[in-house]
């Protein structure tokens, strides 16, 4: 076994147990707190995948300024452990589970392992320069390539969400 | 040669969507509700990744760039409509909050 594949095997255990411990804890604050580690994880996943310039924003979009909001919120409405957010009886964890792994089972299977991909297009070249920020910004920017424009619409969608949140937060005088 | 194959990668995905998936049904936290969405847009970016590292091609992370845009903008308002729906009927069971109106 080589060692990027224990590291492998390392970063998958603790993303896929901190991600059951999102889902299983009953405060929300814990939950958040093992949001942060999952996301850090993959921010490493990022690494190994040589897209370090994703890695970094994974880091300061998603575990500094997104986290922030959610404990920010979670501390403002005051939500401890509350009686009311109590989970239910009844069928509905059960069949939830079991459907959802129904849907595992079938994009895991059929996407990823019986369909078989193509062989690998990556080179050392590739890998090696993948992630960098040069070549990001050169696709990001190139008039020829789709994403100029899409990169023009992002900023006015985050426009009508700064101003959305501000209307929906403000409070009624 | 890559030192890890690309399907690994996308199984490890595949599991992290499902628990998001698991989350979203079975909680009645919105703001938990809203933590598992955001484990599901994880798993995709890390498919999308593995993906573009797979093609040796850039536009896998360019992918990831815009649904982290996006998922920013979500964010703010989501919560911005929690807190408002919190104001008015001072709670945020998932269950009683049935209507969007009042």
């Amino acid at each position: 076994m080589n060692w990027e594949l224990l590291f492998f095997w390392m970063l998958a255990t603790v993303s896929i147990g901190s991600a059951l411990a999102v889902v299983a804890n009953k405060n929300p604050v814990r939950s958040a707190l093992f949001l942060v580690t999952n996301f850090f994880v993959l921010a490493l996943f990022y690494l190994t995948l040589s897209a370090q310039f994703v890695a970094l924003v994974q880091v300061i979009v998603y575990a500094g300024a997104i986290m922030v909001l959610f404990l920010f919120v979670i501390m403002l409405l005051n939500l401890g452990a509350p009686e009311s957010l109590r989970e239910r009886g009844g069928l509905q964890a059960p069949v939830a589970i079991v459907l959802a792994l129904s849907f595992l089972i079938a994009i895991s299977g059929a996407g990823a392992i019986s369909s078989g991909l193509p062989k690998s297009a990556a080179t050392a070249a590739s890998l090696e320069k993948g992630g960098e920020v040069e070549a990001i910004g050169h696709a990001l920017f190139n008039p020829g390539l789709p994403w100029l424009f899409a990169f023009e619409v992002t900023s006015i969608l985050l426009l009508v969400g700064v101003v959305g949140a501000i209307v929906l937060a403000k409070r009624r005088a | 040669m890559l030192p890890v194959p690309t399907e690994y990668y996308l199984v490890l995905s595949g599991v992290l969507f499902t628990i998001g998936v698991i989350g979203v049904l079975i909680k009645r936290n919105p703001i938990v509700i809203f933590m598992c969405i955001e484990l599901m847009l994880n798993a995709v970016n890390l498919s999308f990744v593995a993906l573009g590292r797979h093609f040796g091609h850039i536009n896998g992370q360019m992918y990831v760039i815009f649904v982290m845009a996006v998922a920013a903008a979500e964010v703010a308002i989501g919560l911005g409509i929690i807190v408002a729906v919190f104001r008015t009927r001072e709670t945020i069971n998932i269950d009683e909050i049935n209507l969007l109106k009042y």
